[in-house]
């Protein structure tokens, strides 16, 4: 991997506050991490074991922390790829309820078949009477919703399995 | 009484608080971050709820996180636990806000006695003496030098919003007071959002003997004696006994006068610790007020044969103390040693990793309190503290020998931890005489 493109990804990390970025790109795998208080990147190249993890921000192993701004009312969600297939999960980023539409006589944000794009609204997660607007974060047709209107959920519970290209 | 509870913890106090709800009949619903996911006594839970990643920030010091969980298990009141929000003033307004019991004392209590200066300031007021101290914040580096001057070096230098030893700096004269005065502040600052320091007196070769209370809302108190905790290292407890092995009955009891008065005065209900610090004169002065359910309150639980986390939870649950203080005895000789996954060879580094094996040692009048098993992974990102070893005996002879023979049956592998140490300690003639201090530890290892 040249060293521009490293370059572009530690300017993307700063930019989105992110602590952790891995890549796999082919044979080479490289996880750059913001080091403690000085915030500068480090960058960690080995050889490529995992083969089927992309990109990821975030992860639901517990090492990588996504700065969360619990005063937004946006918020990230986080992925988790299968190894099979190309079906992605949309996790919940908060602990709070689940709401498909966002009212209770409107009609859902998405359904099954429907086409999602990365910032594309998918349900309403309340936590502490916040509703929290959670955005898809990948492009993709949802395939099934994977839990009910009105449903306490908690962090990284699937909400919605997708197809992505 | 309460019918769900929420655990607002993790590890070994997350599981003594579920032993109680369960022996209460009350449900427990625990939270856990994504790193204690596979903990095993999450499962002793009617049920569980994970809040958020790893990182405290985001989970475990969460407060929206938290009262969310809380919400939607529809539970009546929430454990703290020690450590994380147990002392939070703002997290028990929120609790109290939606509705729901923080089982410990009032957000006036914890922001009264939580700032160390005013809880110095109440103290004087209680009759109770203090170690010589400033009476407001230290303002600038000058007038630190001034203070020390006036009062006489050994100084310590503490946070006023600091606790569980942080945020002190001891300065034995000026040239170290002026270094240790601004780092301190800073690491004030960077620990507690808050840079205001005091200096106290530093009281050398001091024991730190602490007084336990439990008050109801109707306004009775009782204590229930002390512990030594003098074994320490780096302001962190690592073995903690009862009865006191230094102090006379006179003493004793005017300690833990002492402490009531000054519950009393504070209006606090709950759980809650006086600490002092006796001088070698047997003198002693009021240091602060754990106001949270302590590590080691096992060691008093076994004396007095009261379970103080269930009486916590009766107490918040409005119930009245039924416990009349002549009822209340210290039988026999309580000790406990705090067993940390920490490197004692080189410098106590802390050492997470897999537990391969795990075997608890047992027998008559051992206590074992931890989350930990043949399996579980200490993660690097919380407290190293693997499991809470307490010994009940007769005589303080035989509570000794007790403990020695459990910390060898113990085995913790692979991972380095301090049981060793504790054994040592255990041998030391200096231990056995029961004359340690506070700086033992770090003088003899």
């Amino acid at each position: 991997m040249e060293l521009d493109k490293i370059k572009e990804l530690i300017d993307m990390m700063k930019v989105n506050d992110l602590s952790e970025l891995e890549i796999v790109d082919g044979e080479t795998r490289i996880m750059l991490k913001r080091g403690g208080g000085h915030g500068v990147p480090q960058v960690v190249a080995m050889p490529s074991v995992v083969s089927a993890q992309g990109a990821s921000v975030g992860s639901a192993n517990g090492d990588m922390t996504t700065p969360m701004a619990a005063q937004k009312s946006e918020a990230q969600s986080v992925e988790e790829k299968s190894e099979e297939t190309n079906q992605v999960e949309i996790v919940s980023p908060l602990v709070g309820t689940f709401y498909s539409a966002p009212s209770p006589n409107a009609g859902h944000f998405v359904e099954v078949g429907d086409q999602v794009e990365e910032d594309t609204v998918v349900c309403i997660i309340e936590a502490m009477k916040v509703m929290n607007e959670i955005k898809s974060e990948i492009t993709g047709v949802i395939k099934k919703v994977l839990v009910s209107n009105g449903q306490a959920v908690e962090y990284g519970q699937p909400l919605f399995l997708v197809e992505s290209k | 009484m309460f019918s769900r509870i929420l655990i607002a913890n993790r590890g070994e106090i997350a599981l003594r608080i579920i032993r109680a709800c369960k022996e209460l009949g009350i449900q427990s619903v625990a939270l856990y971050s994504d790193a204690d996911r596979n903990s095993a006594y999450l499962k002793l839970a009617d049920d569980s709820i994970c809040i958020g990643p790893a990182d405290p920030a985001e989970s475990y010091l969460n407060i929206p996180r938290i009262i969310s969980a809380a919400e939607i298990s529809n539970v009546e009141a929430i454990h703290p636990g020690y450590g994380f929000l147990a002392e939070n003033a703002h997290f028990a307004e929120v609790c109290r806000d939606c509705k729901i019991h923080f089982i410990g004392p009032s957000p006036e209590s914890l922001k009264m006695l939580g700032d160390k200066i005013t809880a110095r300031k109440l103290a004087e007021k209680a009759k109770v003496l203090v170690v010589p101290g400033s009476e407001e914040a230290v303002p600038n580096e000058e007038e630190a030098v001034k203070i020390a001057a006036d009062m006489g070096y050994p100084v310590i230098i503490k946070a006023s919003a600091g606790g569980g030893g942080r945020g002190m700096r001891i300065a034995h004269n000026e040239m170290s007071l002026r270094v240790a005065f601004h780092s301190a502040q800073t690491e004030a600052a960077s620990a507690f959002k808050n840079s205001n320091v005091y200096i106290e007196k530093y009281l050398e070769q001091a024991r730190h003997v602490e007084v336990q209370i439990l008050a109801d809302r109707a306004g009775n108190a009782v204590h229930l004696w002390e512990r030594d905790c003098s074994l320490q290292r780096r302001h962190q407890k690592v073995i903690e006994e009862t009865p006191s092995p230094s102090i006379n009955d006179n003493v004793r009891e005017e300690l833990c006068k002492a402490a009531l008065r000054l519950v009393k005065a504070a209006n606090y209900v709950n759980a809650g610790t006086v600490e002092f610090l006796l001088d070698n004169n047997n003198k002693f002065y009021f240091s602060e007020v754990n106001t949270r359910i302590q590590v080691e309150h096992p060691i008093t639980e076994m004396v007095t044969g009261i379970d103080m986390v269930k009486w916590q939870i009766r107490i918040a649950a409005g119930e009245h103390l039924k416990l009349r203080q002549k009822d209340i005895k210290q039988q026999g000789v309580a000790i406990e040693c705090r067993i940390n996954a920490e490197d004692p060879v080189n410098d106590f580094q802390p050492c997470p990793g897999r537990i391969e094996r795990f075997v608890a040692p047992g027998g008559l009048g051992v206590r074992l309190d931890t989350h930990v098993y043949a399996g579980y992974v200490i993660s690097p990102r919380y407290d190293s503290l693997v499991g809470k070893l307490i010994v009940h005996k007769k005589t303080r002879p035989e509570a000794i020998a007790c403990m020695k023979r459990a910390l060898q049956e113990f085995v913790i592998e692979p991972i380095k931890s301090t049981r060793q140490l504790c054994l040592e300690i255990m041998s030391h003639p200096q231990y056995v005489k029961g004359k340690v201090d506070t700086g033992f530890i770090e003088r003899t290892w």
